[in-house]
C-alpha cells in the first residue's frame, strides 16, 4: 500500500532520489543540535494558534460600549480590537486556550532561539562556511522581536497602548530621521491614524510571518546543503568526515517526540497559567497609565537600557538634537544587532583562521572566545535584569535610584571581570587536559616499552 | 544527606567546632536581647486597668509626643526639610486631623514611625485594639476632625470602580492594586486593605500620594472604588494561576524557569546518543 503510494507519487514527480537522500541526511547525535528545533515547533505551535485567532481579532480602532459576560468593563468604551480579544478571552470557544497558547509560545519562541544562539556561538558554528546560516538566524530573532511587539500591541489594552508609546517616543528620538520617521509609521501624531491598526495588523499577520518563515526555509537549506557541523568524540569523526544517525529511522522520531513534547508545553501552559490577562488591564486611553508596565520579557533589555542611560539631551542652542530614549531604545539593540553579526568577520580577523570548520569547538577549546561571549552576554544580561529593577524594589524593599547606580557600575566592571575569568578557566582545563593526555601518552608507551599489550584506543 | 552532615564534612572537624561556637554566641546574643528594656513602643504599667481615656495619653506621651508634640501642637522646624511631602518640622500638628487620620496611621502600622521624615510604610498594626481605640479617641479630642469613615463598597460598581481606579489610582498603585514606584517614594499595594483605609487614604494622602476632596472623588465613587479593588483582591483568574498579576515579569520568569528547563530537559533526554 505505501509502496505503491510512493510509486504513484514518484512516477508523477520525479520525487524518489531527492527524498532517498533526505532520508539519509545525518544528523549528529547531540542533544544541543536539538535547540533549534524547539524554536521552530513552537513557531509551527504560533502559526497554527495564530491563525484561529485571525477569524475572531478584529483590528479596528471603532469605539463601541461593552456589554459582554466581564462584568468590571461593562459600559466601558473601548475599540474593536480591545473588545474583540475580550470576546476571544471569554466567549469564543477555546478562545483564551488558544490565545495564551499563542502568546506563550511567542515567549518561549524567542527563549528557545537565544538558547539556540548561546550553542551555536560558543561552540563557533559560524565559522566558514556557515556565516549566512547564522547571520540569517540573528536576522530571525531581530524580526521576531518586532513581531512580537506588534502582537501584544494590538490587543489596544493598557499595557500595549503604553507600550506603544515608548516606541512612538524611541522612534521619534532617532536623529533626524525620527520624526518622519514616526510619521510614515503612525500616519498621524500618538496614538497614530486608526490604518495604523491595520498597518500593525497586516505586518503582524501576513508580512512579518512569511519574511521569518522564508528566512527559516533559507536557514535550514543551508544547514542541509552544507551538512551539520559535529562535535569530536571519536576518532573518527573529522573536518571531512561526518558521524551521525540517519534522519531515518533515527533522527525522524526523536525530531516528532521533540514537537510533540513543546507542544504538549505549550499547550499545557496556555491552559493552566495565565498569560496577559488584558481584562485586568482594561483599554486604552492616553491619559491613562498604570504603574509597573513592562513589556513581554524580550524586550525587558531595552526598558533596562532606557533606565541606565543617565538623564541627558544632546542639545545644539534650543534645538534637541539626540533625545535621550535614542541610546537605550535604539543604538543599544542596534549595537548588539551590529555585534552580533559581525561577530564571525570579527573573529577570522582577530585570530587569523580562514579555514572552514566543520568541527566544532567545545567552549574550553577557546577561550577567547568562550570570555569574550561570556562578557558580551553579561552586559546584555544584566541590562536586561536592570529593566526590572521597580518591580525588586517592590517586593524586595531595595531603594530604585541605588539599584539603578549599581547596575550602571555593574554592566562596565561585570562584562570585565566574567571575560578574565572565563577565559582563566577555559585555559585551565584546556591545559589540564593536554596534560592528562600527554601522561596517558607515556604510560601507553612505558607498557608497550614493557612489552605489555597497549589498550586500544577507546 | 542532610545538609549538616555535609557541610560538617566539607569543613571537617575543626569547622564543626567553629559552627557550633557561633551558634553558641547566637544563641547567648539573641538571650541578652531579650533581657534588655524593648525599644519602640512604650506601654503603661498596668495598661488593662486604665480606662481609655488615661492609656490614650499615656500612650501619646510616650510614643507620639516626640514628634508630634504635646496636646498634638506639633514640633516645629529643626532642620527645614525641601521638596514634595517634606514634613515641616519634626511633625505635623495633630490638632483637627480627627479620628480618620490617627485610625488610618495606627491600624497601618505606618505610626509609630522610626524617625522623623522616613516614608511610612504599611505593615501590621503596632498597636493592640484596645490601644488604638484609646489613641484615636485622644487625638480625636486634639480638635475638630473627621471621624473613622464608614464607606459602603455593596453600594458601588465595580465597573465605575475601575474606571475611576485607572484614572485616579493607577498610575501609582499598578492597575491590579499591586503598588509599584515613583521617583522619591515605594507605593505600598492597595490590595488587602479594609474598606475604611481605603477611604481613610483618598482623603488624607500619605506622603506623596495627593489628597482627594470631595469634590475630586464623591463618597458614592469611593464607594465604587472601593468595589474595584476588592474585586482586585480576589481578581476573575479565567486561564488559570494568577501569577502575580503583574503581566510580563512573571511571563518571562514562568518562560525562561519552567518552560526553557523542561524543553531543554526533553532535548537532553531525546538526544541521549542513539549510536
Amino acid at each position: 500500500m505505501i509502496r505503491r503510494a510512493i510509486r504513484f507519487l514518484d512516477q508523477r514527480s520525479g520525487s524518489a532520489p531527492l527524498l532517498r537522500k533526505s532520508l539519509r541526511y545525518l544528523f549528529p547525535d547531540h542533544w544541543s543540535f536539538l535547540l533549534g528545533e524547539v524554536a521552530l515547533y513552537a513557531f509551527i505551535v504560533l502559526v497554527a494558534t495564530g491563525v484561529y485567532l485571525t477569524f475572531f481579532f478584529d483590528p479596528s480602532t471603532a469605539k463601541e460600549v461593552y456589554h459582554g459576560p466581564y462584568a468590571p468593563l461593562r459600559g466601558f468604551h473601548m475599540s474593536h480590537a480591545y473588545k474583540s480579544v475580550l470576546d476571544i478571552s471569554f466567549t469564543v470557544k477555546a478562545g483564551l486556550l488558544i490565545r495564551q497558547t499563542h502568546h506563550w509560545a511567542a515567549d518561549v519562541f524567542v527563549a528557545a532561539i537565544v538558547v539556540h544562539l548561546l550553542r551555536i556561538f560558543f561552540t563557533g558554528a559560524y565559522r566558514k562556511p556557515r556565516e549566512l546560516t547564522y547571520v540569517i538566524g540573528v536576522l530571525m530573532l531581530f524580526i521576531t522581536l518586532l513581531e512580537g511587539y506588534l502582537g501584544y500591541s494590538m490587543a489596544d489594552d493598557l499595557l500595549s497602548g503604553m507600550g506603544l508609546a515608548i516606541g512612538y517616543s524611541v522612534a521619534l528620538s532617532i536623529p533626524l530621521l525620527g520624526a518622519n520617521l514616526a510619521l510614515l509609521i503612525w500616519g498621524h501624531p500618538f496614538p497614530g491614524d486608526p490604518s495604523f491598526w491595520s498597518r500593525m495588523y497586516v505586518a503582524h499577520v501576513f508580512i512579518l510571518p512569511v519574511v521569518i518563515g522564508t528566512l527559516m526555509f533559507l536557514h535550514l537549506a543551508l544547514v542541509a546543503s552544507r551538512h551539520h557541523t559535529q562535535f569530536r568524540r571519536q576518532a573518527r569523526q573529522t573536518e571531512r568526515r561526518l558521524v551521525g544517525v540517519p534522519a531515518f529511522p533515527a533522527q525522524a522520531p526523536r525530531s516528532l517526540g521533540l514537537l510533540a513534547a513543546v507542544a504538549a508545553v505549550l499547550f499545557l501552559l496556555g491552559g493552566l497559567v495565565q498569560i496577559n490577562p488584558v481584562w485586568q488591564w482594561g483599554p486604552y486611553t492616553p491619559s491613562l497609565g498604570t504603574n509597573g508596565a513592562q513589556p513581554d520579557w524580550y524586550l525587558g533589555w531595552l526598558i533596562g537600557g532606557m533606565r541606565l542611560v543617565p538623564h541627558f539631551d544632546v542639545t545644539l542652542g534650543k534645538y534637541t538634537l539626540i533625545p535621550n530614549p535614542f541610546w537605550g531604545g535604539a543604538l543599544f539593540p542596534l549595537s548588539v544587532l551590529v555585534a552580533l553579526v559581525s561577530w564571525p568577520w570579527l573573529e577570522r580577523r582577530l585570530t587569523g583562521d580562514h579555514a572552514a570548520h566543520n568541527v566544532l569547538d567545545r567552549p574550553r577549546d577557546a577561550p577567547t572566545r568562550t570570555a569574550i561571549g561570556a562578557g558580551f552576554f553579561t552586559w546584555v544580561l544584566l541590562v536586561f535584569v536592570a529593566g526590572s529593577a521597580d518591580r525588586v524594589t517592590v517586593a524586595f524593599g531595595l531603594s530604585y535610584p541605588a539599584q539603578i547606580w549599581v547596575f550602571r557600575v555593574l554592566v562596565v566592571v561585570a562584562p570585565i571581570v566574567v571575560f578574565l575569568l572565563v577565559r582563566r578557566v577555559c585555559r585551565e582545563l584546556h591545559q589540564a587536559e593536554l596534560i592528562e593526555r600527554d601522561r596517558e601518552r607515556a604510560e601507553a608507551e612505558a607498557r608497550q616499552a614493557a612489552g605489555a599489550r597497549a589498550p586500544r584506543p577507546a | 544527606m542532610t545538609l549538616s552532615r555535609l557541610r560538617a564534612r566539607a569543613l571537617g572537624r575543626p569547622g564543626r567546632r567553629v559552627i557550633w561556637a557561633l551558634a553558641a554566641t547566637v544563641a547567648l546574643g539573641g538571650g541578652v536581647a531579650e533581657a534588655q528594656p524593648p525599644i519602640g513602643i512604650v506601654r503603661p504599667a498596668h495598661e488593662q486597668g486604665q480606662p481609655l481615656s488615661l492609656l490614650g495619653r499615656e500612650l501619646y506621651a510616650g510614643n507620639c509626643a516626640s514628634c508630634h508634640g504635646i496636646d498634638g501642637r506639633g514640633v516645629g522646624s529643626l532642620a527645614p526639610q525641601r521638596g514634595v511631602g517634606a514634613v515641616k518640622g519634626l511633625g505635623p500638628s495633630l490638632r483637627g486631623v480627627g479620628a480618620l487620620a490617627a485610625d488610618f496611621y495606627l491600624r497601618t502600622g505606618r505610626m509609630p514611625l522610626e524617625r522623623s521624615g522616613k516614608q511610612a510604610s504599611r505593615q501590621g498594626p503596632q498597636f493592640n485594639e484596645r490601644e488604638i481605640e484609646a489613641l484615636v479617641a485622644y487625638v480625636a479630642s486634639l480638635g475638630q476632625g473627621p471621624p473613622v469613615p464608614q464607606p459602603h463598597p455593596e453600594r458601588g460598581s465595580v465597573a465605575a470602580g475601575l474606571h475611576l481606579f485607572t484614572e485616579h489610582c493607577a498610575g501609582c498603585h499598578q492597575v491590579a492594586g499591586e503598588g509599584g514606584v515613583l521617583t522619591g517614594a515605594r507605593v505600598p499595594l492597595v490590595k488587602h486593605s479594609s474598606p475604611a483605609q481605603i477611604a481613610e487614604a483618598v482623603r488624607i494622602g500619605p506622603f506623596l500620594m495627593p489628597r482627594f476632596s470631595r469634590r475630586q472623588i464623591s463618597d458614592r465613587q469611593l464607594d465604587s472604588i472601593i468595589a474595584y479593588v476588592r474585586l482586585a483582591d480576589a481578581p476573575v483568574d479565567r486561564g488559570g494561576w494568577g501569577i502575580g498579576h503583574l503581566g510580563p515579569i512573571p511571563e518571562g520568569m514562568v518562560t525562561w524557569l519552567i518552560a526553557v528547563v523542561l524543553l531543554v530537559g526533553v532535548c537532553v533526554l531525546l538526544g541521549r546518543r542513539l549510536s
